[in-house]
């Protein structure tokens, strides 16, 4: 989702922002954790080259991005997304990877 | 596939999806389209949605689709349904995440000669005023969390207070600029710090400022104070943030709802709340701020491009004409009053990628505009023609008043990217004509032509089956895009 917004690999990893969500199941979850990043994002200003997972459940998680402040110039902004969709959400373990399939709303 | 079989051809434009042709259906689907847009849509899946949509409890008369039709986010694009208000439901995909994308037309009293040298002036400074694209910052109208309330309240009203935009324009807006029933106690944190910095702020993808040339014309142009040759300007844009997160939370409420009472839904996307119940009503008092938000944003730039115009002509934009057609939404629900069978009935009626198309005696309609009919103002794609309809009494008996809203895509954005390259567009543009100003050039490759339907098919259609009248075209001469 990041590298739709902007160029992703140019950012630099300075700072920690905390970022949780929940949802009635492992579906809901996602969307809503990439809810949560978009909000981050867009509202506040944040740029986020990397994340990381601390705790999680089907309904539940909490975690991390790693980045920095969002800069235009720098970051070179690409598109801006209205909303991480439902629209053919697919999240599922196949031989002990986890995948899943999400649709913005651009 | 599966669908073609089942299509019943009622007329040359009309088509009929019977009610069984698919286990919980509570109405048919109606599709208004020619032959050609017809195999579009069911190559694209966006007949699956219009059955999906047929599901709604409380949908009355059918799932109805414009010709513009392709598939979106739960209900598809061009879609239309209306409920009962009493027993129906509302639901947020029937609206869209960008509650109240719009489109409103500014007149001048301007030829393509008096412009001419000055286009590249003007296009340079409708850039410098309009802020666009990703980012909080840049916003020229900053609010308190106060102000923004008052503004999700009270609408466009609020911004005029404030000496921007006119008086006389909330006369020509929907609703008159403040769309009844808005609660801001009913949108989230979230919402309002997302829209905190995008006051009057243009959006990305399809969204625009186009100034345009009337290159032809047809009935009722007198009547809307049009004429062949006039300089106009469409502004193309929504609720940015503040409705995209209004909606994303309101389907995670009711996405809870309905699985708390174990319904089992078609489509997630297609989560709903009783018109009635307390989760249907916050909905609509929080759409109805995403309405607001829109609207309000669209006056603000409104309001630079008459900055923009004064600049370069040192003349008021009064006296260059500047005056406001009309400003109408594609992403909304309204309450409205309907004839169903004999009887008056309350509906709430969604229109997602699609207009309301009013005769002129409907009491939503301004009065300058009685005879003629509503404008409905369709976008065309980055440099195409862009259209100015008037609403019909038959669209009322055959769509509660609705029409296409545009040329709905042909190609994804991913597939646009692929076979445009950018710089090569830029300059397709200029010799046409057309200057281009953008915030992300492959933002802008993605809404190259070819990505497209062809809008005068689509407004053919339209007219064909009688949902709207044509009273001018317009071709683009430069635009901004977020």
């Amino acid at each position: 989702m990041m590298s739709l917004m902007i160029e992703a690999e140019g950012v630099e990893q300075r700072e920690r922002v905390r970022i949780e969500a929940g949802g009635i199941d492992l579906e809901a979850l996602l969307v809503a954790w990439l809810s949560e990043i978009l909000f981050r994002v867009e509202a506040e200003g944040w740029a986020f080259g990397d994340f990381q997972v601390d705790e999680i459940s089907d309904t539940s998680v909490s975690g991390s991005g790693i980045g920095e402040r969002l800069d235009p110039e720098k970051h070179g902004v690409k598109m801006e997304i209205k909303a991480a969709t439902y629209h053919m959400l697919e999240v599922g373990e196949k031989d002990g990877h986890w995948s899943a399939q999400v649709i913005f709303d651009v | 596939m599966a669908v073609s079989t089942r299509l019943r051809e009622i007329d040359h434009f009309t088509w009929e999806i019977p009610m069984d042709a698919q286990a919980g259906m509570r109405v048919p689907g109606i599709i208004f389209a020619d032959r050609q847009l017809l195999e579009r849509a069911e190559n694209d899946r966006a007949l699956q949605q219009v059955m999906n949509v047929a599901h709604l409890p409380g949908i009355v008369k059918a799932s109805f689709a414009m010709p513009d039709i392709h598939w979106g986010y739960g209900f598809p694009i061009g879609g239309v349904a209306a409920t009962d208000l009493e027993r129906g439901v509302v639901s947020p995909g029937g609206v869209g995440f960008d509650i109240s994308c719009g489109v409103r037309l500014l007149k001048t009293s301007l030829v393509l000669a008096d412009v001419h040298d000055r286009l590249d002036a003007l296009m340079d400074e409708i850039n410098r005023l309009i802020p666009k694209g990703l980012g909080a910052k840049g916003g020229r109208i900053i609010l308190s969390r106060r102000e923004m309330e008052g503004l999700l309240e009270k609408g466009t009203r609020e911004l005029i207070a404030r000496g921007i935009g006119w008086e006389e324009d909330l006369e020509v807006m929907e609703e008159e600029g403040s769309y009844p029933g808005a609660d801001p106690s009913k949108v989230s944190d979230r919402a309002f710090e997302r829209g905190k910095g995008q006051v009057g702020s243009l959006g990305s993808g399809n969204h625009f400022v186009e100034i345009q040339e009337v290159d032809e014309v047809y009935g009722s142009a007198d009547q809307l104070g049009l004429f062949q040759g006039q300089v106009v300007i469409m502004i193309h844009s929504g609720s940015r943030g503040l409705g995209h997160q209004v909606c994303t939370d309101y389907l995670v409420v009711m996405g809870k709802s309905i699985a708390r009472s174990g319904y089992e839904l078609p489509d997630r996307q297609l989560a709903f709340a009783g018109n009635q119940s307390e989760e249907g009503r916050d909905y609509i008092a929080a759409m109805a701020c995403g309405a607001n938000f829109a609207m309000a944003n669209r006056e603000a730039m409104t309001h630079w491009v008459r900055d923009a115009f004064e600049k370069v002509f040192r003349s008021g934009a009064r006296s260059l004409g500047m005056e406001l057609l009309y400003d109408v939404s594609h992403n909304l629900a309204k309450p409205e009053e309907h004839q169903v069978n004999g009887n008056t009935v309350g509906l709430m009626v969604h229109r997602k990628g699609a207009t309301r198309s009013f005769p002129g005696r409907r009491p939503e309609v301004p009065k300058r505009y009685a005879e003629a009919g509503q404008p409905v103002i369709i976008p065309g794609s980055m440099g195409s023609n862009s259209y100015v309809l008037v609403g019909t009494e038959e669209a009322l008996a055959k769509s509660f008043g609705s029409t296409c809203h545009g040329a709905g895509r042909a190609m994804s954005r991913k597939a646009a990217k692929k076979q445009v390259r950018g710089a090569e567009l830029v300059e397709r543009m200029r010799e046409k004509g057309i200057l281009v100003r953008s915030g992300s050039i492959s933002g802008l490759v993605e809404e190259a032509p070819e990505a497209y339907k062809d809008i005068h098919e689509i407004v053919e259609v339209c007219e064909g089956a009688g949902l709207s009248r044509k009273v001018a075209r317009m071709r683009p001469l430069g635009v901004l895009k977020g």
